[in-house]
């Protein structure tokens, strides 16, 4: 048998002071870059907060400070630029805008048609949404992903404590506030192909954590007279032999994406790349001793 | 045993020829099949998004409010008309969806309500009785509202020539709209969606303002304009504008206000045909109209009471041009001129053949993808796909042995039964689309490392290697089914409750955890029953 790692007796549940800490500081950037999303100060993409965006593939490289001096010639304002050197393209966003729908596009492609004569480049794609539709989509995805999590509540209450619904969701949300938080302090654009990696994540973290918390509920049936962080502890070395071999595979593919997946997924694959690592720390560390601290004073018998 | 082997190795199979079925038409192969398989068998296969093949996505707001105005002037119009066949002296108007009648007597309100049944009273503001529409028939004009310009949208788009769009109705006010791999963007998102509302009034040249208006005025100067001659002009006049285009380069080089009389007397209502024509003088395109018998006739009464006066064309609020009448037309023969190019004329013509939306509509999305981008996008995506599968695959092999190509190959199983699913349901494919397989192919590997790990622990535990698969396999399971059903739940609520992207994020995982749940509990589980059921088993490769 290959093995990574075998018997290990590691004391997770002891460390869940550091692991607490650790957690509460993740936990308090990402509930800060909602705060500031719910304010529109994050950089969120124009996808929830309505613009313009134009993607622009040139014959031959371009300066991009002359571009942004041409921007500024045509009388935009708000924009942002976003470089793709080695395939000469440059992406043109322009936010908080009050021209009308249409007009910010084609005014990016006359400024620069006008101050690059001898470099032609071909409109590649247009994004324009209009500032009630930003509010629409942002309003649909918080609606759907409280409703997900209350649907996960309540299944994993179901099958197994009501506590360990509770370690789940939180598990979850810390995950996903996380990685939120992450990209806010990188100043990343949180867009929608962000959110729907937010949600791969969570199904990810998911998974891991009913693992463990399965691992858990049978060894309770066994070990009756043992302390519950003594059971706990002993689940959670017992699959973490299948945790990493699953963290592993999930980041070969992740790896994949990020490297060879372009443009489009790159900020997918970033967001899965930082959710996987988090999500196999917070099965471990933040779910298990949720539970731990909820029912540690309590008769073990009826979980 | 051996025969629920048997049947389910079957089942097994019978699945993977049903989903290669399913999934052929996306692969080059299905060009080399006979003519009777393309008719009879599966042939449309997995359906690629626009950000995936590159289109248009449109999403228009129907302005419901618009049209509840539109019909509250109309009932206003035919209302003044049967009081004044009646003899009854009131004052009819307008303001929004309100309309004020006067003098505040019980006869007035009496006359208007039963001349027009939808109106109910609302309240009395000075002289003016108030009424307006009852919220069920604002309601039914609103949703009707949306339901005709679907209709009239989806007759424009069969009329320019685009391959299977999409038209349909979002929410309650919104319609979208989904063209794939059109070409000329601009020219499709400028004609869809506009109102196309053709309208024949008189030019007011008798006002004194008319000849104070400038004779012509830069582009972007209409707002200073109208605000200037608000407060001058006659009560039942308006200015609206004609653009000046320079014959040579095509552009609009200044605009001519016009002072017209606000009701129309024609609309397109009663055009029957619309076509392009050629003027033989200066070889330029223009649209002629040809009305119906109504119509006919209403222009000829109108032309006949208006001679040497100007009569107006004017499409959505722009005058195309003002020619004076000469004499009497009939024949029922009118053209709109305007320096088109042929392109415009032939839109043109399309949009007022179909006649006018029934209320404005407002762009709120404009999704525009080239078709190289959405090309780009699925090259790489298959290439970080093939290459993520291979590194799993080499390490399942590596780390699980002969167990490990177990795995691997209930994966290329689950691979081909998910894209045989997409064809068969005829699922669209987004780029979260794929992040949701992605995510499904993840929890597959997962399955059967939970199921190898838990192999590993009872052979430790010093079990046979019989008793180990099995102990282990069945073990796994629950934990291999509560993960899948959370995933579920998550899934079918996105389904449910998001849209767009999410949507398809929904769809692509819903199913991939769904035939993930079916590789384990019939695909595996055969295999390693059927290791077990040969006569010894010594040692496992695990």
């Amino acid at each position: 048998m290959l093995e990574l790692i075998k018997n290990t007796k590691i004391d997770f549940l002891g460390r869940r002071n550091y692991a607490f800490l650790f957690s509460g500081i993740l936990v308090a950037i990402g509930l800060l870059a909602i705060i500031q999303i719910a304010r529109g100060e994050a950089n969120l993409g124009i996808d929830f907060m309505g613009g313009t965006s134009v993607l622009l593939k040139f014959e031959k490289p371009v300066n991009l400070s002359q571009v942004r001096s041409s921007l500024d010639k045509g009388g935009l304002k708000n924009f942002e630029l976003q470089d793709f050197p080695y395939i000469d393209e440059v992406l043109v966003k322009v936010k908080r805008t009050d021209l009308p729908m249409g007009e910010a596009a084609s005014r990016v492609t006359s400024a620069i048609s006008a101050s690059f004569p001898d470099n032609k480049f071909l409109v590649e794609g247009t994004t324009e949404i209009g500032p009630t539709v930003g509010s629409k989509l942002r309003r649909d995805a918080i609606i759907a992903i409280t409703l997900a999590i209350i649907g996960i509540l309540i299944y994993i209450a179901w099958r197994f404590q009501f506590s360990f619904g509770i370690g789940a969701t939180v598990a979850t949300f810390h995950d996903v506030l996380a990685v939120l938080g992450v990209f806010y302090l990188l100043g990343r654009e949180i867009n929608l192909i962000v959110v729907t990696a937010l949600l791969t994540l969570a199904g990810y973290s998911l998974t891991d954590t009913v693992v463990v918390f399965d691992r858990i509920r049978e060894n309770i049936k066994f070990l009756t007279k043992e302390p519950l962080d003594k059971v706990m502890n002993k689940s959670i070395n017992e699959v973490l032999s299948r945790t990493i071999v699953t963290s592993a595979t999930v980041l070969l593919v992740t790896l994949a994406l990020f490297f060879f997946g372009g443009e489009v997924i790159h900020d997918f694959a970033l967001a899965m790349l930082l959710g996987v690592i988090v999500g196999t720390y917070s099965s471990v560390f933040v779910a298990s001793p949720i539970v731990y601290l909820w029912k540690r004073n309590k008769p073990l018998k009826k979980v | 045993m051996k025969k629920k082997i048997l049947w389910r190795s079957i089942l097994i199979v019978a699945t993977l020829l049903l989903a290669f079925v399913m999934f052929l038409p996306n692969t080059t192969l299905f060009d080399y099949m006979p003519d009777w398989w393309k008719n009879s068998m599966p042939n449309k296969g997995i359906n690629l998004g626009l950000d995936l093949q590159g289109g248009l996505h449109l999403v228009f707001e129907v302005e419901g409010d618009k049209a509840v105005e539109l019909t509250v002037e109309k009932i206003a119009s035919a209302l003044k008309d049967t009081l004044a066949q009646k003899n009854i002296k009131a004052n009819i108007s307008t303001n929004g969806s309100m309309l004020l009648a006067s003098p505040a007597t019980p006869d007035i309100r009496k006359a208007v309500e039963e001349n027009s049944p939808s109106l109910i009273y609302a309240e009395t503001s000075g002289t003016n009785y108030v009424f307006k529409l009852t919220d069920k028939e604002t309601n039914r004009i609103k949703h009707s509202a949306v339901d005709q310009a679907i209709e009239k949208i989806r007759n424009r788009i069969d009329k320019f020539g685009v391959a299977e769009p999409t038209i349909q109705r979002q929410g309650t006010n919104d319609i979208v709209v989904q063209l794939p791999g059109i070409k000329d963007y601009r020219s499709a998102v400028e004609n869809i969606g506009r109102t196309a509302l053709l309208e024949f009034k008189l030019v007011d040249d008798e006002s004194p303002v008319a000849s104070q208006l400038p004779a012509s005025i830069p582009p972007g100067d209409e707002d200073r304009i109208l605000q200037e001659f608000q407060s001058k002009i006659p009560q039942d006049d308006e200015i609206l504008f004609e653009k000046v285009i320079d014959r040579d380069t095509g552009k609009v080089v200044s605009k001519r206000p016009i002072l017209l009389k606000k009701k129309a007397l024609m609309t397109g209502n009663v055009v029957e045909k619309a076509k392009v024509n050629i003027d033989t003088r200066y070889n330029e395109p223009y649209v002629s109209l040809t009305f119906n018998a109504a119509g006919a006739k209403l222009f000829e009464d109108i032309t006949a009471a208006n001679v040497k006066k100007r009569l107006a064309i004017i499409l959505d609020n722009t005058v195309y041009s003002a020619p004076v009448i000469q004499e009497r037309i009939s024949g029922g023969n009118a053209q709109i001129t305007g320096n088109f190019s042929m392109e415009e004329a032939k839109t043109l013509a399309v949009v007022i053949g179909e006649g006018a939306l029934p209320a404005p509509l407002k762009m709120v999305q404009n999704v525009t993808v080239g078709p190289s981008l959405g090309k780009d996008s699925i090259d790489a995506g298959i290439k970080a796909g093939i290459i993520g599968s291979i590194l799993v695959i080499l390490f399942m092999a590596v780390y699980y042995k002969f167990a490990g190509v177990i795995a691997d190959l209930a994966l290329g199983l689950n691979i081909i039964l998910l894209l045989g699913a997409l064809a068969g349901l005829r699922a669209t494919l987004t780029l979260p689309g794929i992040a949701g397989i992605i995510l499904a192919i993840g929890m597959a590997v997962d399955s059967n490392v939970l199921m190898f790990e838990r192999m590993r622990d009872e052979l430790r535990s010093g079990k046979t290697p019989r008793a180990a698969v099995d102990a282990g396999y069945d073990k796994a399971l629950l934990t291999i089914v509560d993960s899948h059903i959370t995933t579920l739940i998550t899934a079918a609520v996105l389904f449910q409750f998001g849209t767009g992207p999410i949507k398809g994020f929904a769809v692509t995982l819903s199913l991939g955890v769904m035939i993930n749940l079916f590789t384990a509990l019939i695909g595996t589980k055969t295999v390693f029953d059927f290791i077990n059921s040969r006569k010894e088993v010594k040692t496992l490769s695990i």
